[in-house]
């Protein structure tokens, strides 16, 4: 590995850290605020302009809290279970590419942290290791409603593990890959090649071509990350709070930023799969226009200090920045549809979410396999 | 991203021995089966780490996923609901059958050690180098062509086992109902 490999890789994981540390505040406060404009509230709107600095005030909370152990728990997973659970929310997103490459002193460099060849399936066995931190909490809590709303928590992953992984087949067969980078560059192919007029310039997103697939990942995810309607590990109104129920402080504070870590990974992986990553039809034209902004921005900065040399691939870099941006966008709609479902549907009873994934979601996702491979057997798609 | 072979012998070596320690401290001498159960859990990460290290990705990814992340959280799931402790396991009871399972066990153990040494069969060499396999399109690639060609019979075997164990666990699970 030599110096440039180095600094790059520090680089790459340093911002995905730095901006999922970001999103997790931000993405709190539009829940709130969210909520409440669902529900004809205010929320959070005192702290800052329109509430924004509701959650720095909220951290600030978590850290000064006492941080103690109740006497009943044991203490090594205690404290082991929070580091647990986020853990494996931090590495999944290692694998998803969030924009192409950019050339930089003769290197290319893929904007993705890892280009595994094992592509998802890393995302799929690092996720489902978030069980474990789960069950430690609720074990170690040595409490009835800990150990409950974990029971249910493992029982609601494994179950829904299954339908979430079959429901892939049916992208990997299309894209016939598991490199997300891959399958991102295969759904920028046009859908309908020979249709006319505008309708030959719609992408080949897996959305498009796995419309069932797409509906049972989308709910299996909810479930993976123990969103409403499929929320039972936490079930205040049965259950206090499950798993981290005899958790407070920082610790608490943990879980709760697990699980919106996983939120964002899951709407990075269903951008990915199934509305192809960063990339947009016409990008390419967009990028044209703003190579000239992007140059001259360029030559301001490096002219304004004269240690930054000017960019000498300004098409490239404006590229790049548009399809981060692009990125961004769809990873910020399906964060947001996280938030709508939450405040629109009510909880499932737990017969009613096993037999959902059991009697619905997996028979769905074994059949939608065999429909796709009639289908690419027929040379449909 | 390659390292370089010493350092690839040297990872392998750590993770190997990592693992043999929570096997033997964490998983045989255990006194909470709770605890001994993450012990494996730790120890399938280290066998998964060798695995990634001899370029083997897929197993690595594959050993977590369906080793660490289904058949162990079933484990660890039994495990609370039963709510087994110390107590229940009774494990004082047979010293005699502790000491055959480890004469047993070391005698696997020597065997496997006498067959590397002097076994006289070499594996067979069907050509796949790391370089070719990279070229033909990764591992995952080759493992697939290889399963869906050359071996489709131990592949279909291996599945009919499996369906037949399914097949008998809804059985067994359905005549306990059936008796309610």
């Amino acid at each position: 590995m030599d110096m440039f490999t180095g600094i790059e890789m520090a680089a790459k994981v340093g911002l995905i850290v730095f901006v999922m540390l970001q999103v997790v505040p931000m993405m709190v406060w539009i829940e709130r605020r969210g909520s409440a404009l669902m529900q004809n509230r205010r929320g959070p709107n005192r702290v800052g302009p329109l509430g924004l600095f509701q959650s720095l005030a909220d951290v600030v909370k978590f850290i000064f809290k006492e941080d103690m152990v109740p006497e009943h728990c044991d203490k090594f997973y205690y404290i082991l279970a929070p580091a647990v659970v986020l853990l494996p929310a931090f590495m999944t997103f290692a694998v998803v590419p969030f924009g192409g490459d950019i050339t930089i002193a003769g290197h290319v460099v893929h904007l993705q942290v890892a280009d595994l060849n094992v592509g998802f399936l890393y995302i799929l066995s690092i996720g489902s290791l978030g069980v474990y931190g789960i069950i430690m909490a609720g074990w170690s809590s040595n409490n009835k409603y800990s150990l409950l709303g974990s029971l249910r928590s493992s029982a609601q992953m494994i179950s829904y593990e299954l339908s979430m992984g079959l429901s892939l087949v049916g992208i990997v067969m299309i894209y016939s890959s598991f490199e997300l980078r891959e399958i991102v560059f295969r759904q920028t192919y046009p859908l309908m090649a020979s249709a006319p007029g505008i309708l030959a310039h719609i992408p080949k997103w897996g959305f498009f071509v796995q419309p069932v697939g797409f509906i049972i990942f989308l709910s299996s995810v909810y479930a993976e990350t123990n969103r409403l309607p499929f929320d039972l590990p936490e079930g205040e109104s049965e259950i206090v709070a499950g798993y981290h129920l005899e958790f407070g402080s920082m610790r608490f504070a943990l879980f709760f930023m697990a699980e919106y870590l996983n939120m964002v990974t899951a709407s990075a992986l269903l951008t990915t799969l199934y509305f192809g990553g960063y990339s947009f039809p016409g990008l390419h034209i967009a990028a044209e226009a703003f190579t000239p902004l992007v140059a001259r921005a360029s030559e301001i900065a490096s002219s304004l200090m004269p240690f930054v040399p000017t960019l000498a691939n300004p098409d490239q870099w404006a590229r790049a920045i548009l399809e981060v941006a692009v990125f961004s966008a769809k990873v910020g709609f399906f964060m947001w549809l996280f938030v709508w479902v939450r405040w629109t549907l009510p909880r499932f009873r737990y017969d009613q979410l096993m037999d959902l994934g059991w009697k619905v979601f997996l028979p769905l996702s074994i059949a939608n396999i065999a429909v796709t491979g009639v289908l690419i057997y027929l040379g449909v798609i | 991203m390659e390292l370089a072979t010493g350092a690839t012998d040297i990872f392998f070596y750590i993770f190997s021995g990592v693992g043999f320690l929570f096997a033997l401290f964490g998983v045989v001498l255990g006194k909470n089966p709770i605890s001994c159960a993450f012990s494996l859990v730790l120890m399938f990460f280290c066998i998964s780490a060798d695995f990634a290290l001899l370029q083997a990705h897929f197993l690595a990814a594959v050993q977590i996923l369906v080793y660490a992340g289904a058949i162990m959280v079933l484990f660890v799931f039994v495990i609370m609901l039963l709510n087994a402790d110390t107590k229940n396991l009774d494990l004082g009871r047979s010293k005699v059958f502790q000491a055959g399972a480890a004469f047993l066990c070391l005698g696997l153990f020597a065997m496997f050690v006498w067959s590397i040494r002097h076994g006289t069969g070499s594996p067979k060499d069907v050509g796949l180098t790391p370089e070719k396999v990279l070229s033909s399109g990764g591992n995952l690639r080759v493992i697939s062509e290889l399963m869906f060609s050359d071996y489709i019979l131990p592949f279909e075997l291996t599945s009919i086992l499996l369906l037949v164990g399914i097949v008998g666990s809804v059985a067994l699970a359905k005549r306990k109902m059936e008796h309610k």
